[in-house]
């Protein structure tokens, strides 16, 4: 929180703070009714699959956009009563980079000190910029000329012009390459000293890298909105394999699901010599690897090859969903935990609320991607 | 706003398109002043002020056509819009970026009437009477001029809006021109006659208002040496709306 007087009163405000924020494009809801607090200092990730509403929520927030219904306040002024004095606050990269083709870097970089009614020493204050983005080197050349990565630090140079108080990056490592990717996190991180940041991304490797909080949104709801240990906990805790196993397809099948402390097991169209695979998932909190190694040795069954799976998007929502009900649930009563497997088919309340869809199309994938394999086969 | 008029300023001429519409205008009208004064053995201007306009519907266009759809094309309206600049700042920058090439094209083209006086001098110098009066009149060509700048103020406002409303620049330029054809040649319907020599529009009162709302006919008035405030109010209140459209197409797709 931030204090502030305001006609001799202190009074308190977050930096970036946004309340019951409803979009509709026509019939189609693409935000729904969303709130959230940014503290000043704070780097925060919003993640979501395409769609999402991310950039439309990023898009009001700058003022790009009017809300249909809501608030949207950057320290404590309103983006649509004040939105000159909101924009001021606000460095914004864009999901494409606003950059005039026509335009060398330092002609750009000016037009934008002056578009911003920037009061700083101008030569000095770019220096820093493009000192902090890394793009000396390209300062006299035309922006066409530039590479993606350039490009994209360009824009972000744009975006610290002023030395805004919020800076907000929408999808800002897209079409980079892995060296530039880390860097430009390297960068936000840096930036977040000084400055309030949110960043967009579909990736979760990268909120959980640069951001201290990460905002989970679909459909234009908000998921979960957790600090990024939390999630970060709640992803490393992988329980699904793809596991290669030589033997009798049926045998090994029957075998593995009545094995103790495995919640699901499926044999995937997959076939290397005489050994299949099949996806594994253990129960919560289970490491099934070992127990799973020995038991197989027993019957003579060889492990050839186990991959854990990384999670997608949607699993995450899953497990981020599943994770805070059962925190809820050993506060109130350990006893009763129901675990995944004695639940069986049926899903949760929230499970059923926020991961339905998601957790149907999860599925789906997997039976299309097992269904693609398959005829891969006959095709052999 | 200020950042906004030289952004679009430079950009007249770093893209080829300041150039060339300069270039254009320049030789057409310095050709045109040619024959309708000069070669027709006349010091009358009129003509050569009304052909202007008619050309206007070429010019204009290449003028006005990027100065939207090209930002939106490039997603690099999204900049100006999130800046601290209100939407009729950005608006106001760059339609006085296009207005200011247009006038200074028009003053520049002045050196046209340079050979009409030369000429009257010489033949002055001739006669020995001072009671007629030979050469072009100064008082006529300076109303013109004025006027002509205004006509093609509101023009311009005109291709703003067609340019703020579309994405491609060729549809923008194609639209515009239309439209202004349709701006300037509306009172040429009322000239039109059918075979019986009776005027195809035969109601007085249609015809009344073409005329009025005809952007030429207007400027008859100029043609004889009138200097007609109301026209000028006319071409200035179409500025507006134009502009004030402009504006609002802007703030309707934020909400949209």
């Amino acid at each position: 929180m931030k204090r502030t007087k305001f006609y001799g009163k202190e009074i308190l405000f977050s930096m970036i703070k946004i309340e019951h924020l409803v979009k509709n494009y026509g019939s189609n809801c693409a935000v729904d009714d969303i709130s959230f607090e940014v503290e000043t200092g704070e780097i925060v990730g919003f993640l979501g699959p395409n769609g999402a509403g991310k950039s439309t929520t990023m898009n009001i927030l700058t003022g790009y956009l009017s809300s249909t219904s809501g608030k949207a306040s950057i320290a404590g002024i309103d983006i649509l009563s004040d939105p000159i004095g909101a924009k001021k606050l606000i460095g914004y990269l864009p999901e494409q980079p606003p950059l005039y083709l026509d335009m060398t870097v330092e002609e750009y970089l000016n037009f934008n000190y002056e578009l911003k009614c920037c009061k700083l020493n101008k030569a000095e204050h770019l220096a820093q910029v493009c000192e902090t983005v890394k793009i000396k080197d390209v300062y006299h050349k035309v922006i066409r000329t530039l590479s993606k990565g350039y490009r994209q630090r360009v824009g972000i140079a744009q975006a610290l012009i002023g030395n805004p108080k919020v800076i907000i990056f929408d999808e800002p490592t897209v079409g980079l390459d892995p060296k530039q990717i880390i860097e430009i996190r390297n960068l936000i991180r840096g930036l977040g000293k000084e400055h309030t940041v949110i960043l967009s991304t579909h990736i979760l490797q990268e909120v959980q890298a640069v951001c201290d909080r990460i905002i989970i949104i679909n459909k234009g709801k908000i998921v979960a909105n957790e600090k990024t240990e939390n999630i970060t906990n709640v992803v490393a805790n992988n329980r699904r394999f793809n596991i290669k196993i030589s033997g009798p397809q049926r045998e090994i099948l029957s075998f593995l699901k009545g094995m103790q402390g495995l919640s699901y097991v499926e044999a995937l169209a997959e076939r290397d010599g005489d050994a299949y695979t099949y996806m594994i998932e253990s129960e919560m909190g289970i490491d099934i690897r070992k127990k799973l190694f020995f038991s197989l040795a027993e019957r003579g069954w060889a492990i050839i090859g186990m991959e854990a799976l990384g999670m997608n998007l949607e699993d995450i929502f899953i497990t981020v969903v599943d994770k805070s009900e059962e925190i809820k649930l050993t506060r109130s009563n350990v006893k009763n935990r129901i675990t995944r497997r004695q639940r069986g088919k049926e899903k949760s309340a929230l499970e059923q609320e926020l991961g339905e869809s998601l957790y149907e199309s999860a599925q789906r994938q997997r039976a299309e991607s097992a269904l693609t394999e398959v005829s891969e086969d006959e095709d052999d | 706003m200020f950042a906004i008029y030289r952004k679009e300023m430079r950009s007249y001429f770093i893209n080829p398109i300041g150039f060339v519409y300069m270039g254009i205008f320049l030789v057409f009208s310095a050709l045109l002043c040619c024959y309708t004064t000069i070669i027709s053995g006349s010091y009358d201007t009129s003509n050569y002020f009304t052909f202007l306009i008619i050309a206007f519907i070429i010019l204009i266009p290449i003028l006005t056509m990027r100065l939207f759809a090209e930002e939106r094309k490039l997603r690099t309206e999204q900049l100006l819009l999130t800046a601290p600049v209100t939407i009729t700042g950005m608006v106001l920058g760059k339609y006085f970026a296009a207005l200011t090439i247009f006038v200074s094209g028009i003053l520049l083209s002045c050196i046209n009437f340079i050979p009409l006086y030369v000429i009257s001098a010489a033949e002055r110098a001739g006669e020995d009477s001072a009671l007629n009066h030979i050469g072009p009149v100064t008082g006529e060509i300076v109303g013109s001029v004025i006027a002509v700048i205004l006509l093609g103020a509101a023009l311009i406002a005109v291709g703003t809006l067609i340019s703020a409303l579309t994405e491609n620049q060729l549809s923008a330029a194609v639209v515009t021109i239309g439209v202004i054809a349709a701006m300037v040649l509306l009172n040429f319907v009322n000239v039109l006659t059918d075979s019986d020599g009776q005027p195809i529009i035969g109601s007085y009162v249609i015809r009344a208002v073409v005329d009025w709302i005809s952007v030429l006919s207007r400027f008859s008035a100029f043609s004889n040496g009138i200097f007609d405030y109301s026209s000028l109010l006319y071409y200035i209140s179409l500025s507006f709306v134009f502009l004030f459209l402009t504006v609002r197409v802007y703030e309707k797709r934020r909400w949209g």
